[in-house]
């Protein structure tokens, strides 16, 4: 039996607006960090809200371990929400905070209290806990919030974007933290994020959303190795992207007839990441630099290629790149295997 | 910046720029105040005013004894009973306004930020009316056989008229009706700066409705609920207008009691008194709430 089983999810908000989830379906296993991933307005935050139960999608089922979840008011879901504003109550102090959820499900005093501990601890929160949110730092107020949502031992928990309000520092830190939490509690995570290496690193599976729709579900390496779609390719990462045609022998070429390696009886496009192309004296393009980017591991090369191609993106390291200058040309090599062919 | 704010000059300067607030309290609140401070310890005069020189505490003793017909002094609950009733009314209807408000101003504050204005005007339209107009309606209103009487007996849920005008429950309504618009404004106030994204929080933690209204709602907006009741409470003691038509002789508050000394009876010295009692009483209330009240906020 399939943890959660989202199905056919249609929703919009109002009649005027567009679809804010087209004909959403997917299934998320138990104890897995399954992460929402796209751009503002692709409906990932809608999605959540209707796991959540603050939204009742228009058409669609939703099922948590085999139990139909649409019909049951958020009060009674076992499912808990880490807010994106964390939306802790300001009169309470951190420990009224945390037990509150407990308080509200008829759980007795002191095994409240020691659950709340437990929480905090897991979270590595164990001072300030008479304070008020306000007094708190904004890393603070994140793990309270995590610890209030995981004091109620959730079938799920949902994430919005929680990272987003910290520093880069500080986000890196959570990222390990959020996996480790995820892995200890062997809770179900879903989480919403517009940044794609956040996602990268801490999913088991992400799916892409763009415009209401699922784009591709898959585990991160697929996700950035085999993107399926120019959308996936374009989101995450950097990725150049060329049209190739099959030869004679079904073998996919690009324009200027460079050898892909890869066997395809159709016109399609192929997604070729900069990593995957280095600069090599025996490659079998050709192309001119037209800009440097230093980028502190990597220089990031703009090429114009010859042969029709356009330009393409590659990051070499930084000893090579110091022999590189402008306008030189240099050669370029494919690694077939980072070759992705997707759906035009 | 903060140094130049601790410079003496600036801080005599400041002083100085306070003055004109200072003297407008002082000439309009202090003077009228300590005038009928002393109005309240001296002799009456027979045809109203009083006697300046003679000095007595006759009014305050009036408030509870009088002289009996044996020449004897008698505790007379009669003024004790008309502060009791006040306080009572006044009580009901900070609690009839806040149940009637709340919905209202929560209802508001969940319309779209350009729709509120509109509720807000709607709400404050009694206002341009004169109170006695709007009290003279709910006479034609509860009197006997009166409008709601007419309804009543009209759908068959009564029989017999209510006779609702001239009782406690009249003043009451009266009451709640006209201090509406000041508790509704508070509490729109503060609801209109709650976060209700508090509510989908309290949603997902396992509050229902009702939990959610107890224990994220309201103390959220408590100080708005505390500045309504104290808007509603103050001005309901002193209320005058409304017991007096509504009410009746029997039905009196202390705004009455207080304007029948200063007319009808010709007593000024007792009705200084008597709004210097409810003076105190107010002021010992507040002080008590402040002495035993701070402490909730630390909680």
């Amino acid at each position: 039996m399939t943890f959660l089983k989202i199905r056919d999810i249609v929703h919009h908000y109002g009649k005027s607006r567009g679809a804010a989830l087209d004909g959403v379906g997917l299934d998320i296993g138990e104890n897995e960090f399954f992460t929402l991933l796209g751009p503002s307005g692709c409906g990932k935050t809608t999605l959540l809200r209707i796991l959540a139960g603050f939204e009742l999608p228009v058409q669609g089922e939703i099922a948590l371990e085999g139990d139909p979840l649409l019909r049951v008011p958020p009060w009674e879901r076992p499912v808990n929400t880490v807010f994106q504003n964390y939306a802790l109550f300001p009169h309470l102090s951190i420990l009224r905070n945390v037990t509150f959820g407990l308080k509200m499900r008829g759980v007795p005093k002191s095994e409240r209290h020691a659950r709340a501990r437990e929480a905090l601890q897991l979270v590595r929160l164990t001072d300030y806990l008479d304070r008020r949110p306000a007094e708190l730092s904004g890393g603070q107020q994140q793990r309270v919030a995590l610890a209030r949502a995981l004091a109620c031992k959730p079938k799920l928990l949902l994430l919005d974007e929680p990272l987003s309000a910290l520093d880069y520092k500080l986000r890196k830190e959570m990222q390990g933290e959020l996996k480790r939490l995820q892995v200890e509690t062997a809770t179900t995570f879903v989480f919403v994020t517009h940044d794609q290496e956040e996602a990268l690193a801490m999913s088991d599976r992400i799916a892409v959303m763009n415009g209401g729709r699922i784009e591709q579900i898959g585990t991160p390496t697929e996700i950035y190795n085999r993107p399926c779609t120019r959308f996936v390719a374009g989101f995450i990462g950097e990725s150049n992207i060329f049209e190739a045609v099959p030869d004679a022998q079904d073998m996919l070429r690009l324009a200027d007839g460079t050898q892909l390696g890869i066997s395809n009886a159709q016109v399609c496009q192929v997604v070729i990441r900069p990593e995957a192309i280095s600069i090599d004296p025996q490659g079998a393009m050709q192309g001119r630099i037209d800009e440097l980017v230093f980028t502190g591991a990597a220089t990031r090369l703009s090429i114009d290629l010859e042969g029709g191609l356009g330009r393409a993106f590659v990051n070499a390291p930084g000893a090579l790149a110091s022999t590189l200058a402008q306008d030189q040309i240099v050669r370029l090599a494919i690694d077939p295997r980072q070759v992705a062919v997707i759906t035009p | 910046m903060s140094r130049s704010a601790y410079n003496p000059a600036n801080r005599l300067r400041r002083y100085v720029q306070t003055l004109p607030a200072v003297l407008v309290i002082a000439l309009l609140m202090g003077l009228p105040m300590v005038m009928m401070g002393f109005v309240s310890i001296v002799e009456r005069a027979p045809d109203g005013g009083v006697h300046w020189g003679e000095f007595t505490l006759r009014a305050y003793s009036n408030f509870l004894f009088e002289e009996s017909l044996m020449g004897g002094v008698e505790l007379n609950t009669d003024y004790v009973t008309i502060y009791i009733r006040s306080f009572v009314l006044s009580g009901l209807t900070v609690v009839g306004t806040l149940l009637i408000a709340f919905p209202a101003a929560l209802f508001i504050a969940l319309q779209p930020q350009e729709r509120r204005n509109f509720y807000i005007f709607l709400i404050s339209i009694p206002f341009w009316v004169n109170l006695l107009v709007r009290n003279y309606a709910w006479i034609l209103l509860l009197r006997t056989n009166g409008l709601i009487d007419q309804a009543l007996i009209g759908s068959g849920i009564i029989s017999e008229p209510l006779d609702l005008l001239y009782t406690d429950i009249a003043v009451a309504i009266g009451l709640i009706y006209s201090f509406l618009p000041l508790m509704v404004m508070p509490l729109y106030a503060a609801l209109e700066k709650f976060d209700f994204s508090l509510v989908e929080a309290a949603f997902d933690l396992g509050a229902n409705r009702i939990k959610t209204l107890f224990y994220v709602i309201i103390p959220g907006v408590r100080p708005g609920i505390v500045a309504g009741s104290i808007l509603v409470f103050i001005p309901g003691l002193g209320a005058y207008v409304t017991p007096a038509l509504l009410g009746g002789s029997k039905s009196m508050m202390i705004g009455n009691l207080i304007e029948n000394q200063f007319g009808a009876a010709r007593d000024w010295p007792f009705g200084a008194a008597l709004s210097f009692v409810l003076l105190i009483v107010v002021a010992l209330a507040a002080s008590a709430r402040i002495l035993f009240g701070g402490k909730e906020k630390h909680l």
